[in-house]
């Protein structure tokens, strides 16, 4: 029976109507619960799922219009349908104003019942076999662990499955959070490389010295401290992919070794004297103009030539605002999954502020965002305020207002924070610091990673000399 | 298997010819053996003085207490009904209980057009209807069934007077038991 699954929930003061009304609807082949008011209706909207709501419109305590707009805070989807002992245009307005799949008068008409209830019911299969449909859609815009509807990634994904069938050097760029890495993956799970190892490096984390012995390894004693021979990151992804994460960072002498190993496929450890032949694919990949950087003499032309085979530049996130319902939807889903949570997704206006938001800390900021949101909210719908989105106006001082240029680099600076969710590296990068001046301006303004002011600090006068 | 008693509790004589075509119907549709009852009380206590109907409600606890002491009860009446949240009603049962009521008030729509086979039939047909939900049965999908949803006399005429298949086979586990 198609009805069998329906679950509605009748909320009503009065124990004579819950009973007729819900044994009617029984016999109707739904399931029914009922509550005596709108506090444990509310509860029991908390914890399961409903098709259909239907309450009385006067109730003591909450009434049918405060329950009907905290069912559809909670479960937007939820029909609701008010009961009303006397229809008057005001109480039908407030209703359908609220948010009210439609409004009965007491007694009502069982034909009138019987025909709105399964009105509502091949409602909602409608919408549930478009969500059917927009799961197979999705399987189109996807590539392995990326998602994209707009033209340019679409592309890119087309551009990166032919790349990853030969063994070219790819280079990807882009900025910070847009993903490369991901697409590094992508790339190597495509490959007919795909059964060997995936290594990855940050070429930015690490001093000269110690990233030379992490990507060619290094003999025993060959510097203090190198007690054991250690394979580098080059054996490592021997007959898979390496992967080099923010190339444009290295250093004159590694990029000269670099070049070395891009010709010739073989290198030597730190200290050694034999060379070692490997069969890697590279993929590196910069968020810096590296034919600036080569102009400028920063960069050396030949690395850059050998590295620049394939060029795949993936577009920031706010040149394709489209795909963020596509991405929001996705993170919400896997973040239901990995926080064991029942999240149904975010309110519209929560949508409308992520649609508008800049996003320079790109996809990476936008599931920092919904985590953060998924662990503040209260319901199984992320709500606005739930996000923390700085408003547009807090990174700036109103108009008309005078700040200091320490106030107007304070609020910056915590603004940028929240934007990446405390991520520092991310954030010493949008703000065209590096770290340590960021951490120096965190400590002298008394922010928090997280972008909020330390009560221990914030305060007090000696911490921002 | 215990049987099926049909009481006739309207206000006016009880048609024999129309009492003994319900109970013939309820004996085909579950396959039980049935049997008038006869009492003299009627549910007045049911009645809604600003309502003007009867509540179906008050009228099944009634005959559980007034009503055969085994089996399971229709009652039969010629009073209109209701429960507190509609209008009217047809008929009201027990899901899964002993008692259903059925009435002709609002049945007998078009029957002076028509003659009288029209009512024996839409009675038949919500008798067997409210059994079912005595039995168990919630409201089918099938086209045709007599389980279908009938909130007006224009669905009661649509629909057949039997089980479809898939109530028919909802039945049966009951019965072994």
């Amino acid at each position: 029976m198609s009805n069998e699954r329906t679950r509605i929930l009748v909320v009503d003061d009065e124990e004579i109507v819950r009973e007729s009304l819900g044994g009617w609807l029984e016999k109707d082949g739904y399931t029914v619960a009922v509550c005596p008011d709108g506090a444990s209706a509310i509860a029991r909207i908390k914890g399961e799922r409903w098709a259909i709501l239907i309450v009385d419109l006067k109730m003591p305590g909450m009434d049918g219009l405060q329950v009907l707009e905290e069912a559809k805070r909670l479960q937007p989807e939820l029909a609701v349908v008010i009961m009303t002992a006397y229809a008057t245009v005001d109480t039908a307005v407030a209703a359908m104003k609220a948010g009210a799949y439609d409004y009965l008068v007491k007694p009502f008409d069982p034909e009138e019942l019987s025909i709105m209830m399964q009105k509502i019911v091949s409602q909602q299969t409608l919408v549930r076999e478009n969500t059917v449909l927009r799961q197979a859609l999705k399987q189109e815009y996807r590539f392995r662990d990326l998602l994209s509807k707009s033209p340019a990634m679409q592309s890119i994904f087309e551009l990166a499955k032919t790349a990853a069938r030969s063994n070219s050097t790819i280079l990807v760029l882009g900025e910070s959070g847009s993903g490369k890495e991901v697409l590094a993956r992508a790339i190597h799970s495509e490959s007919p490389r795909a059964g060997g190892p995936f290594v990855a490096v940050s070429c930015a984390a690490l001093t000269e010295s110690l990233l030379e012995s992490e990507l060619f390894g290094h003999e025993r004693g060959s510097f203090t401290g190198a007690v054991a021979r250690r394979k580098g990151k080059f054996e490592m992804a021997h007959g898979g992919t390496l992967f080099l994460d923010e190339v444009g960072d290295i250093g004159p002498k590694l990029q000269l070794d670099l070049l070395r190993v891009l010709e010739e496929r073989r290198f030597h450890r730190v200290g050694g004297n034999d060379p070692i032949e490997v069969d890697v694919r590279i993929i590196a990949a910069t968020n810096r103009d590296l034919r600036k950087a080569t102009a400028e003499g920063k960069f050396r032309e030949d690395l850059f030539y050998r590295l620049n085979v394939i060029p795949i530049l993936i577009p920031p996130l706010r040149q394709r605002r489209e795909d963020v319902p596509l991405l929001v939807e996705n993170f919400v889903e896997r973040l239901a999954v990995e926080m064991k949570k029942r999240l149904d997704g975010v309110s519209a206006d929560a949508m409308s502020a992520l649609m508008a938001h800049d996003w320079p800390g790109n996809v990476r900021e936008l599931r920092n965002v919904l985590e953060r949101g998924a662990v503040v909210a209260s319901g199984a719908v992320i709500q606005l305020g739930d996000l923390g989105l700085p408003a547009k106006a807090d990174a700036l001082p109103r108009a008309g207002t005078l700040a200091s240029l320490e106030e107007v680099e304070k609020r910056h600076v915590a603004a940028v924070l929240g934007h990446t969710g405390g991520n520092v590296s991310q954030s010493a990068r949008i703000l065209g610091i590096d770290r340590v001046t960021l951490y120096n301006k965190m400590r002298k303004y008394g922010i928090r990673r997280d972008g909020e002011q330390d009560p221990e600090s914030g305060d007090d006068p000696r911490a921002s000399r | 298997m215990e049987p099926i008693f049909v009481w006739w509790i309207g206000e006016e004589e009880a048609d024999p010819e129309l009492m003994e075509h319900v109970r013939l119907h309820l004996a085909r549709a579950f396959d039980r053996p049935t049997a008038r009852w006869h009492g003299a009380a009627r549910p007045r206590h049911a009645f809604d003085a600003r309502r003007k109907q009867h509540a179906s409600g008050a009228i099944l606890r009634w005959l559980l207490e007034r009503g055969p002491a085994k089996g399971t009860v229709l009652g039969v009446t010629d009073r209109d009904l209701f429960i507190p949240i509609l209008t009217y009603v047809f008929g009201e049962a027990q899901l899964g209980g002993r008692a259903a009521v059925v009435s002709t008030a609002r049945l007998i729509e078009e029957v002076e057009l028509v003659g009288p086979e029209l009512l024996v039939e839409r009675l038949a047909k919500e008798a067997v209807h409210e059994m079912g939900h005595v039995f168990g049965l919630v409201h089918c999908d099938t086209p045709g069934c007599v389980m279908g949803r009938s909130p007006a006399v224009r669905e009661v005429d649509e629909k057949d007077a039997e089980l479809c298949a898939e109530c028919k086979a909802r039945l049966e586990p009951s019965e072994g038991e």
